[in-house]
């Protein structure tokens, strides 16, 4: 009687484990259906080559103009700028805690780093306007402030918390035994890490790094608060620049449901979706061909 | 045999440790261990679990100073020069006293590589010299001929006892003096720990080897002397045969008869 009773308990759970999982799964097909639904139309009205490569976003002019090419440029400057800046600083901090600091310092370092993650977005778009970017007008002698190298340097900030945890997790978990074998060798501690640690962590870092891109391309409310939110193609990193996030945020509310507009922002939501996808898809990629060394492992 | 096994008294100490003291944070791990390790032999430290012995074996390569808050005193010699002096580089001295550790631990890279690891990061880089130092160290570890055809997979794909040999021919490619061997075998089967210990045998005739061991047969057949452990201290050290038919010290005798540890 107890072996029946527990057979339904495990079987219970199972489906309900299942059903919360396929659910998920069903949600997120939704998001995806919604947003081709909502913007399709307009790639039927202005044809997809013309949204993605067309240089004029002119929405409410007669005729409008809907080419998306000034913020996709815009997103890809200032997510890959403030990779180029989070990434390494990233890293960097995390072997420092993982292979150099004291284990004081790192338990420390770490539960505040993990603290600067929750601090709401438009919380450091508010202290990249009134302090950072004051700063970069000074040092760098610039018309404005608000500028794609602003933007980037806000969002690597924020990205950083990411970066470094789970870059950390990562070192963390490379097998002592490799960091002994290493230096049992006569290999100084510098030499074990660059040439043994972080190869062995390639796979968690290459996560890290992508977790905090995603971040970064994400994110809506700091980019429009300093990246200037101009409308146009940037000829250099000092230039002001709208993301498609910034500009979806911003032009919302000027819309009528179901209008052109309105179908062109869910246009420019499919393509953030399909430059995500595609970043994910790659890093998938790259992450299969670097573990299959990995797998060997367990045989 | 055995008179051979007493023939070499006559070897000259390639490592030495007198009134060696170990804390590990407040507690004596070692005390007062002194012991001589002879050129060209195989030495076998002996003792039930946390006697100290794997600690003993860590400080003839220093690898202790890797972890916080162990504290040494006394002496450790290699060709009678202290390797705790002030000027002894630990880098330096783990390329003449390499060691193989208890679970093998290739690196997650090519088998190549795994071996040319340490020559290149002591400067050498040619590709001839790597191919010669990589072929000429698995054939002294006795794997040449299981992995010559694979020499650029990953080291991970070997089996447990091939990766063990894969770990001392990495030691073998930095050409060290001393070998220190903890538990190598303890996790292999016996067919593996079979051709371990054949090797540990054609070794010995170019170097000096260490090796802690919790399984006494195996102390009874790889080494020529053995050093018994209990709880910090070395209670006995005497040839092999000795130890294991008339030790003098009747804890050894206990230890070795099964009736602890």
């Amino acid at each position: 009687m107890k072996t029946r009773l527990s057979y339904y308990y495990e079987k219970g759970i199972k489906y309900l484990l299942g059903l919360i999982a396929g659910t998920s799964i069903l949600i997120l097909f939704l998001i995806f259906f919604l947003l081709f639904r909502e913007g399709i139309g307009a790639f039927h009205y202005v044809g997809v080559l013309d949204f993605i490569f067309g240089t004029k976003w002119l929405p409410v002019s007669e005729p409008p103009y809907f080419g998306a090419l000034p913020m996709i440029i815009g997103s890809i400057i200032v997510t890959l700028g403030a990779g180029i800046i989070a990434i390494p600083a990233g890293i960097g901090i995390a072997v420092f805690l993982a292979e150099v600091a004291p284990r004081s310092v790192r338990e420390i370092a770490k539960a505040v780093i993990e603290l600067l993650a929750g601090i709401p977005s438009v919380v450091y778009g508010f202290l990249g306007l009134t302090v950072l970017a004051p700063i970069i007008k000074d040092l760098l002698n610039l018309p404005s402030a608000l500028t794609a190298f602003t933007a980037a340097l806000v969002l690597a900030i924020m990205a950083l918390p990411t970066v470094v945890s789970i870059s950390e997790d990562a070192l963390d978990a490379v097998p002592r035994e490799y960091r002994e074998a290493s230096l049992a060798l006569g290999a100084t501690r510098w030499e074990t890490t660059v040439k043994i640690v972080l190869p062995s962590a390639r796979s968690g870092l290459m996560a890290a790094s992508m977790l905090g891109l995603g971040r970064a391309i994400g994110e809506t409310m700091a980019v429009l608060m300093v990246a200037g939110n101009a409308m146009i193609i940037p000829h250099s990193i000092f230039d002001p620049v709208r993301t498609i996030t910034a500009n979806i945020a911003a032009e919302m509310g000027e819309t009528v449901q179901g209008g052109l507009h309105y179908q062109a922002l869910f246009g420019l939501g499919i393509v953030l979706f399909t430059i995500t996808f595609v970043i994910n898809l790659i890093t998938d990629l790259i992450f299969t061909k670097t573990s299959s060394v990995k797998r060997g492992a367990s045989l | 045999m055995n008179m051979l096994k007493g023939d070499y008294m006559g070897n000259k100490n390639k490592m030495e440790t007198r009134n060696l003291n170990l804390y590990y944070k407040g507690f004596q791990a070692l005390i007062n261990v002194s012991l001589p390790i002879k050129e060209n032999t195989v030495t076998a430290l002996i003792g039930p679990s946390g006697c100290g012995k794997s600690t003993f074996l860590r400080t003839l390569n220093r690898m202790n100073d890797v972890i916080d808050g162990t504290r040494i005193e006394g002496e450790v010699l290699l060709d009678e020069g202290s390797i705790y002096d002030a000027g002894v580089d630990p880098v330096v001295l783990r390329k003449k006293v390499g060691m193989v550790f208890q679970r093998p631990n290739p690196f997650p890279m090519s088998i190549y590589d795994n071996i040319a690891y340490g020559p290149r990061i002591h400067g050498r880089k040619k590709k001839d010299d790597l191919n010669e130092i990589v072929e000429n160290s698995l054939r002294a570890a006795a794997l040449w001929d299981e992995v010559k055809d694979r020499l650029h997979k990953s080291a991970l794909g070997l089996s447990g006892g091939q990766q063990q040999r894969l770990v001392i021919a990495r030691v073998l490619a930095v050409d060290p003096q001393v070998i220190l061997m903890d538990e190598p075998a303890s996790a292999l089967d016996p067919i593996s720990t079979a051709k371990l210990e054949d090797l540990i045998h054609q070794l010995k005739s170019n170097y000096t080897i260490v090796i802690v061991t919790h399984n006494m047969q195996q102390a009874a057949r790889v080494s020529d002397f053995t050093g018994f452990f209990l709880n910090g201290e070395m209670i006995e050290y005497d040839v092999t045969n000795i130890i294991f038919t008339a030790p003098r010290i009747k804890r050894t005798e206990d230890y070795i008869t099964g009736r602890f540890g």
